[in-house]
């Protein structure tokens, strides 16, 4: 009994990680409502129609965006495994993929789109999604960078890479969220 | 004078005007870069939001995550010992019950000022005519009155959940303890900049900012926005925390059916605020937008549609009024037991029906906008959806009832706020069908009926349990119980005031008196009405203003209290008040239900300390 009460005064570590887990799927929970109310802005201001956007330039940075979840999913499993060098080289192919999916929407996307922000409700929508998007990618190469600054530093173990797995979440449930707003900004509807 | 400058709250103040300095420069540099010159707005709105995240630094509530980012370890939370005194309170700590008692006073605070706004102008609606407010003043007045209050009673539930909730649950502390002080300390600024909107010109549009009025008004609304965008990540963090805790934090033996009702009221509350909040926040962020960058979201002339925003913000408006109630409710069920002395009616359909009004909360929100032009075959199914909160509500009333019926009441003052609570929530509860059902509804649309209604809601399922707790768990927090007279006084002015104050409000509304109007034609007959609400606000604000002096002269001077002072169950009572840091020296354990009260030989904590003074006994039970 003496043991199982003092193993409940302070928690191992490995609880903690559990409940660290819980706490991030109840951010995405949360979080994910604010994609969600976007979608019905999006259906509810502009129904069928769609706005006129680069359609290369749309698939080029969902491939992008895509392939660098796999990346992201490699080092996780990689630091998983106690891979340090597979660990770095894929957290840091990740962050450059971000990167690029953050050049090609607001430096290119947002250059080459046909109407302003300002421009009635194709405007504000495609702004406003792609604006909110690109924030929560722009927070999640900030935490990759972080992962890699520390993880070239040492930090992370096959036994204790909480910070690790918390970005490679964050970062899917980013990419999530694009595979819901590719198709509603690019593919659905008339132009 | 050192003192001042080394305590958190100081600097962070000091930082948020750095901040908001930094922010108007960022954008007016920018803007001569691009050749335009000064634009107060996007200055402002930047600045606002640059000075709240220096509040945060300054105050030091990132200060641990920031040595996570730069992968160095900080202290575990047990390892953590505040000093003690009230300085600790001025600053950031993890203790949840400083947190509690922070989030408490933050929010009396509010109250008090949120309270005067309502008496400044029901001193103008008092008399027809207009006395001494401008319609500018009388509009800010009326929507800051609202969203202040909204604020406090958000905060007033983080405070009583942040300080009972681990203590219920037998935990050392939240499950994040940094990410509690975060939310808490997020929300100071986002007050502050509520607050401000008082000096930007004010706003007209009540407290819930519809376009296309909000998108015109003044800067004022740009900073109610923004404080309420602040203070809804506040709620949404500190939901999050609850969530976690509640479902991971529990000491041995306690399954969710043998959780204090209190508990599964907030893990209720808790999933409304986690998910709904976002969509106000999202709604004010796309007006904001609106203003700053022209996009046409809610402007019927640039491809948008104002009834969007209706829809996304009482998705989050309507169930914030569950946010509002259910804590309060499970005050009710928790507090009731103890003072009958018999076990709580129903405990898994009461627990259950928390969690039934929070999902019929998310279905419910149309009934707002049946004037407003929404599709009309919306307006039935949204009809149908409100009406059936009255089915897990009404279980709460069978359940008190039933708790009632043969008890060996006992009426200490919280008792009397319990008791309140539930009759003025049944009278909130009995006026709302009329505004849920369509065909009356139409009559009854921004009518002071709604607004009697309303507080009735408010005051029986927030104001009241709120009183209660704070007179019930006083003795937990100070070692001292509050003084009974004034405690007595206090509800026995404040409950008849709010019944002539609400009943007033209910029957201007009736004879057709609008919401929101600063004047109304004298010819109407409402002058004397009017009158006797204004009178019965004033005696309100006295029985609150003999709360406070109740609340200050007791921490010194009440009784002692260290032992379990109601004779409760519950595990905080079984341990000296007030109550240590990390709570509990030893783990408890659960072993049986936790009302029954009356019941011979039923136990529901066992402490282990306790089982080696009384030797073998404590393992049997």
């Amino acid at each position: 009994m003496s043991s199982r009460s003092s193993s409940l005064a302070h928690r191992s570590d490995e609880y903690q990680v559990g409940t660290n887990r819980l706490g991030l799927w109840l951010f995405i929970v949360s979080d994910s409502f604010v994609f969600g109310a976007l979608l019905i802005t999006r259906f509810y201001l502009l129904g069928d129609r769609r706005p006129h956007l680069e359609q290369s330039l749309g698939l080029i940075v969902t491939s992008v965006l895509l392939v660098s979840s796999f990346f992201m999913n490699r080092a996780e499993t990689a630091i998983a495994h106690n891979d340090r060098r597979t660990f770095l080289f894929s957290t840091a192919m990740t962050l450059i993929l971000g990167v690029a999916f953050l050049v090609g929407v607001i430096g290119f996307e947002w250059r080459l789109a046909p109407f302003g922000p300002a421009d009635g409700a194709e405007g504000a929508i495609f702004y406003m999604m792609t604006g909110m998007h690109a924030f929560h990618v722009l927070t999640g190469v900030l935490f990759l960078f972080v992962v890699l600054r520390n993880g070239l530093r040492g930090h992370y173990s096959a036994e204790s890479h909480w910070a690790v797995e918390a970005a490679a979440n964050y970062w899917h449930f980013v990419d999530v969220v694009w595979i819901f707003f590719y198709p509603a900004l690019y593919l659905i509807g008339r132009v | 004078m050192r003192k001042v400058i080394t305590v958190g709250l100081a600097r962070g103040i000091f930082w948020q005007i750095i901040g908001t300095l930094v922010g108007i420069g960022m954008v007016t540099g920018v803007r001569f870069l691009m050749g335009l010159g000064w634009k107060a707005e996007p200055a402002w709105v930047l600045g606002a939001f640059v000075g709240a995240i220096f509040f945060m630094g300054g105050v030091g509530a990132v200060t641990d995550w920031w040595r996570w980012v730069k992968g160095e370890r900080t202290l575990e939370v047990h390892e953590i010992h505040d000093p003690s005194g009230i300085w600790r309170y001025f600053g950031v700590s993890y203790d949840h019950k400083v947190i509690g008692i922070q989030y408490g006073v933050t929010s009396l605070i509010l109250l008090a000022i949120g309270g005067t706004f309502a008496l400044i102008f029901r001193t103008e609606l008092a008399e027809s005519g207009l006395q001494f407010l401008s319609f500018q003043e009388f509009n800010t007045l009326v929507g800051l009155h609202g969203m202040v209050l909204i604020i406090s009673i958000l905060l007033g539930i983080a405070a009583i959940a942040n300080y009972v909730t681990p203590l219920l649950i037998g935990a050392q502390d939240m499950a994040f303890p940094r990410l509690n002080a975060f939310a808490y300390w997020l929300a100071v600024p986002g007050s502050i900049l509520l607050l401000s909107a008082i000096f930007f010109g004010g706003f007209e549009t009540g407290w819930t900012g519809y376009p296309p009025l909000s998108v015109r008004g003044p800067l004022g609304m740009q900073m109610f926005f923004a404080g309420v965008f602040l203070n809804g990540w506040s709620s949404i963090l500190g939901a999050l925390n609850l969530i976690a805790t509640i479902l991971r934090m529990r000491t041995s033996g306690m399954n969710y059916f043998r959780m204090p009702i209190f508990v599964w009221s907030v893990l209720a509350t808790s999933i409304i605020a986690l998910t709904a909040t976002q969509l106000i926040g999202l709604s004010f962020q796309m007006v904001m937008f609106e203003r700053i960058f022209g996009m046409g979201f809610f402007d019927a002339n640039n491809g948008g549609d104002p009834i969007l925003f209706q829809h996304l913000f009482w998705f989050y408006s309507h169930p914030a009024v569950y946010i509002f109630v259910l804590p309060g409710l499970g005050i009710i069920s928790e507090l009731l037991p103890v003072f009958v002395r018999k076990p709580l009616f129903g405990y898994k359909w009461v627990a259950m029906s928390s969690l039934g009004i929070a999902l019929v909360g998310f279905l419910v929100w149309g009934h707002h906008m049946f004037t407003s032009g929404m599709q009309s075959y919306l307006r039935v199914p949204f009809m149908y959806s409100t009406l059936l909160v009255a089915v897990p509500t009404g279980i709460k009333f069978f359940s008190w009832v039933a708790t009632l019926w043969q008890g060996r009441i006992r009426f200490p003052t919280p008792m009397l706020f319990v008791l309140g609570g539930i009759f003025v929530f049944l009278m909130g509860g009995l006026t709302g069908p009329p505004n849920g059902t369509v065909s009356t509804d139409l009559h009854l649309h921004d009518t002071y009926w709604v607004v009697g209604h309303f507080h009735n809601t408010m005051f029986g399922g927030y104001v009241f349990p709120l009183f209660a707790a704070i007179y019930y768990w006083y003795p937990k927090i100070t070692g001292r119980r509050m003084n009974e007279t004034l405690g007595k006084l206090h509800f026995y002015l404040m409950t008849p005031a709010f019944f002539v104050m609400s009943f007033g409000q209910m029957r201007v509304g009736l004879l057709g008196m609008r919401r929101r109007i600063a004047d109304y034609d004298p010819a109407l007959g409402f002058d004397l009405t009017h009158l006797i609400v204004t009178i019965g606000g004033f005696l309100i604000a006295l029985a609150v203003l003999i709360f406070f002096i109740n609340l200050i002269y007791s921490a010194k001077r009440g009784s002692v209290a260290v032992d379990n002072v109601w004779e409760s169950r519950s595990p905080e009572w079984q341990v000296p008040s007030p109550a240590q840091m990390h709570n509990y020296p030893e783990p408890f354990e659960v072993v049986g239900e936790p009302y029954d009260y009356g019941l011979a030989g039923t136990q529901y904590v066992v402490f282990h300390n306790a089982e080696v003074s009384k030797g073998s006994e404590g393992s049997k039970l």
